[in-house]
């Protein structure tokens, strides 16, 4: 396969995924050799839209302007600053070995390709190993204040499922800081003219032009006002699909319109049943919820996770009678430091996800609802003292007392996973680039670096790899091939597309029914919680896939949106939103069942070890873990749609390790 | 617990605005505050009428889009949260809530509750920056920064832009945010280069948006939902003189 190549599906079906030739560490490097560049004087010609605003789109947006193009970016917040990237607590790593514990960039990259349970693209991987050195030193010009050491150097702590301190922090704040630093970027280049930002506009669809992606149509969310927008290349960078459950630790506003629509308008679904559900998260408490909270992972460095030993235990718990410090440490169970030694309460995030949720599925679990389980303090705060854990931790257990009404100093927090990330999404080839040519996808949105599981503080890292430094590499073997400016709004595909938006936005609100948008919303995501969340079966799924399309009738049967479509009205946005989540939820579906394997965050209970394989009896790995099936399911599923109400066609990229050996995933 | 509001509603930017009652009932005392105006809304939207519109997104106090004043008082009373960190158990049976807009000259209402927050985003790209190409950064630790420093930059610069201190000052200043984003920056040796034009652009963009004029009542410190130190308006006050005294001369 040659570098820079335009990726079509090839004749026997399969997908061209553009990675360049040469030895793995080199290839990077050999393709920013050899790739076409745009001479500054016709890079202003050329125009981009980028859709998103978070560290992927803003990163993007931004570079892309200093470069000389001439960008427009879009986001449904009403500033580019609080795009949801804004959120994340935790870190985000970068091989830079600054504490001398024996870290690389192989060693950064081994662990992501291990971590994704060996679903990702090598070649990718690779490079956003290499790349997270630059980012580093990126973010910190910018003024991004990580933590430092009493020196002045930068500090770093471990993170879920590394064994290596490499993840650069800020606080519980690192999204927020490294999303101000690329808004900051964005704002000067909108100052300098650059950029024109749209806010509080979202994507309604995606405009293919002679089969490549020139511009999209959008909705003003104060107007109303429906709008085309054309460009010579388009940029999704709109995030992940976490929503689709109705609960997650995404925000309110987090949808999949923008992948879903560039879907039915031909680029592929890579993966999409790759969920990733975080393990520490606060437990749900009532039906009128509308979001969970995620505790940071960093907690996990200090905090022991258990239940107790016995049913009847837990069961007083529940009901009041004990509490978790009556339970004497001899009834209690420390599941991950029991099951996972070496990694212990650290042990990758779907590994002990899973684990929790058997505890509470054996009766052990202890908030009242019984889906909880401990995370305990008391020994660290022996150890190092309270002010040492108030001060790595302070603002998280500030933020936990606020949510739960408990102080975590003096009693354990109980947590319990939730939908945190979501691994599949868009597929794209090395160079970011859809199968829809011109269609570029960044950040959550796409499927290609973390498989089937992300490790913790690699979401940041990705995210600001393709913005800063992919794209602006990348974009141009595309754009080279372009005449700037050949297509613009008055050409008939986007008044078809605009009439199409229009037709849609009508029927909703016409429908005129009698139940609320959240209602169809919260019925959906209990679904694929139950079916297609931590645990699926193919009985579960097959099940799921016959109530979706009930629920998709009778959501355009007897949904209610009030007001009008030419004003503000959230009603009409999330209506829109759910409308799309219903269509995505069939194609996750779809992908979980054909996939018969548990791999990552994907766990069919009729794959996974038991006593008899041979695996098990040497001690390797334990009975229920993850049985993947590399002979028939390595490769990518990538979902062509087939039109309404019809299934998907499965189009596969075959994952070829060149430098990794494929081996069972073991966190002893 | 039982709850009786009374709402600002107002249906497009140049309508009149009005506050109207609506009983709250049945609510969870563990629902946030957004939650039980999500219950409110469901109800309204059941019964045909059209529902309380706000701001909202993470529902988790950092992205700063939650932005009511709840009676009277921009997010909440209790110190260090903001509008979507409100619980109900905070609140006593039979209460009567007022929920109004972010009230500014410079965030003119769009619709009911939702303020137009866009002259922050004017006054970031006047200055609020370090102009560093992407690519041309030295490496990382070429630069060590002391951690009093790095605390102190990073304390100011947890600022979620909600505009909270602009709703409580009596005249709408926006010391507060511009003197965080000043601090943040030219305290770290990366934001020393542009530290005069930083401060001279971004507080003539705030006067040109019709934010007011400090007058040292600390409202605005005692809202802040990151609990920003009022010590960043003395900060930019200095940095500003100084910047203005440079500016003159050099002219």
């Amino acid at each position: 396969m040659a570098s820079n190549a335009t990726s079509k599906p090839s004749q026997n079906g399969s997908l061209n995924s553009a990675v360049p030739e040469g030895p793995l560490p080199e290839k990077w490097t050999r393709y920013k050799a050899k790739a076409k560049l745009i001479n500054p004087a016709n890079k202003r010609k050329f125009s981009v839209i980028v859709v998103g605003s978070g560290l992927a789109g803003g990163a993007a947006a931004a570079t892309l302007s200093e470069l000389g193009y001439q960008v427009k970016c879009f986001c449904y917040q009403d500033s580019p600053r609080r795009a949801h990237s804004i959120a994340a607590q935790g870190g985000i790593n970068g091989a830079k070995n600054y504490q001398n514990d024996g870290d690389s960039v192989w060693r950064l990259f081994y662990d992501t390709i291990k971590g994704g349970d060996f679903r990702s693209r090598e070649a990718n991987v690779h490079r956003l190993a290499e790349i997270s050195l630059q980012i580093i030193d990126q973010c910190v010009a910018q003024g991004v204040p990580f933590a430092r050491e009493y020196g002045g150097a930068l500090a770093n702590r471990s993170f879920g499922g590394a064994q290596v301190s490499r993840t650069f922090y800020a606080r519980g704040q690192t999204g927020q800081q490294l999303l101000l630093g690329c808004y900051q970027a964005l704002e000067k280049e909108i100052a300098k003219g650059g950029v024109k930002m749209y806010t509080r506009t979202e994507m309604l669809d995606l405009v293919v032009v002679d089969g490549h992606a020139k511009g999209i149509v959008v909705r003003d969310l104060v107007t109303g006002e429906i709008t085309s927008h054309a460009a010579d290349a388009v940029i999704l960078a709109t995030g992940g699909y976490g929503n689709v459950f109705f609960l997650s630790t995404n925000a309110m506003g987090c949808n999949v319109t923008a992948a879903l629509r560039a879907n039915k308008r031909g680029a592929y679904m890579a993966n999409p049943c790759f969920t990733q559900i975080h393990p520490t998260c606060i437990p749900v408490s009532g039906d009128y919820q509308s979001k969970l909270t995620l505790m940071s992972e960093s907690l996990r460095n200090d905090g022991r996770i258990w239940v107790p030993k016995s049913k009847e235990d837990a069961a007083k718990i529940r009901n009041g009678e004990l509490k978790a410090t009556d339970i004497p440490e001899d009834a209690r169970d420390y599941f991950l430091e029991r099951k996972y030694p070496s990694f212990g309460n650290l042990a990758p995030r779907d590994i002990s996800s899973r684990s929790a949720k058997e505890a509470c599925d054996e009766g052990r679990g202890v908030a009242k609802t019984g889906l909880g389980v401990y995370l305990d303090f008391s020994d660290a705060i022996k150890r190092l003292g309270k002010d040492t854990i108030k001060a790595r931790y302070g603002n998280l257990f500030q933020m936990y007392e606020k949510i739960s009404g408990e102080d975590p100093y003096e009693l354990p927090m109980k947590i319990y996973p939730a939908v945190h990330y979501t691994m599949g999404g868009l597929w794209v080839d090395y160079n970011l680039m859809s199968n829809v040519p011109g269609l570029h996808v960044l950040g959550e949105a796409n499927f290609s670096d973390h498989g089937a599981n992300r490790l913790g503080a690699s979401a940041l890292m990705q995210g600001l790899a393709d913005g800063y430094f992919v794209i602006p590499a990348t974009l141009p073997s595309y754009l080279a091939g372009q005449k700037p400016g050949s297509v613009k709004t008055d050409a008939p595909e986007f008044k078809q597309v605009e009439a199409e938006v229009k037709e849609r936005i009508n029927q909703l609100m016409s429908v005129k029914g009698t139940k609320s948008v959240d209602s169809f919303h919260r019925e959906l995501g209990m679904l694929v919680w139950d079916k297609c969340g931590m645990a699926r079966t193919e009985a579960g799924l097959k099940e799921a896939l016959a109530k979706i399309p009930k629920i998709r009738e009778d959501f355009w049967k007897n949904v209610r949106v009030p007001g009008t479509a030419e004003s503000t009205n959230m009603e009409l946005e999330k209506a829109w939103r759910v409308a799309d989540f219903i269509d995505f939820a069939e194609i996750m579906c779809h992908d979980a069942l054909a996939r018969e394997e548990s791999c990552g965050g994907h766990f069919r209970e009729e794959y996974q070890f038991t006593n008899e394989d041979e695996d098990v009896k040497n001690g390797y790995t334990n009975p229920g873990e993850a049985k993947r099936r590399d002979e028939e399911f390595a490769y990518v599923s990538a979902w062509e749609f087939k039109g309404p109400g019809v299934p998907p066609v499965l189009h596969k990229e075959p994952l070829e390790y060149e430098a990794v050996e494929l081996s069972v995933r073991s966190y002893k | 617990m039982n709850l009786t509001l009374k709402v600002w509603r107002q249906s497009s930017p140049n309508a009149t605005g009005r506050i109207e009652t609506y009983e709250a009932k049945n609510i969870p005392s563990e629902a946030s505050f957004l939650e039980m105006l999500d219950i409110v809304n469901e109800g309204i939207i059941e019964s045909g009428g059209d529902p309380i519109h706000f701001d909202h997104d993470c529902r988790e106090g950092i992205c700063g889009a939650c932005s009511l004043a709840i009676n009277g008082v921009p997010h909440s009373k209790e110190s260090g949260i903001t509008t979507c960190q409100v619980h109900m158990r905070k609140f006593r049976e039979g209460d009567t809530i007022w929920i109004e807009p972010f009230r500014a000259r410079a965030f003119p209402v769009i619709k009911d509750l939702i303020v137009d927050r866009s002259a922050f985003d004017r006054i970031i790209a006047a200055g609020g920056f370090i102009d560093v190409r992407t690519g041309s950064a030295p490496e990382a630790n070429a630069i060590p920064i002391g951690k009093e420093d790095a605390d102190t930059s990073f304390d100011a610069a947890t600022c979620i832009g909600c505009g909270a201190c602009v709703a409580a000052c009596k005249n709408a200043s926006a010391m507060l945010f511009v003197g965080a984003k000043a601090a943040h920056l030219n305290i770290l040796p990366q934001g020393h280069t542009e530290k005069d034009h930083r401060v001279l652009a971004m507080v003539r963009q705030m006067d040109a948006e019709g934010f007011g004029n400090c007058t040292n009542q600390y409202e605005c410190e005692a809202v802040c939902p990151k609990e920003i130190s009022a010590d960043v308006i003395s900060k930019l006050n200095r940095d500003y003189a100084a910047a203005a005294v440079r500016e003159a001369v050099a002219d």
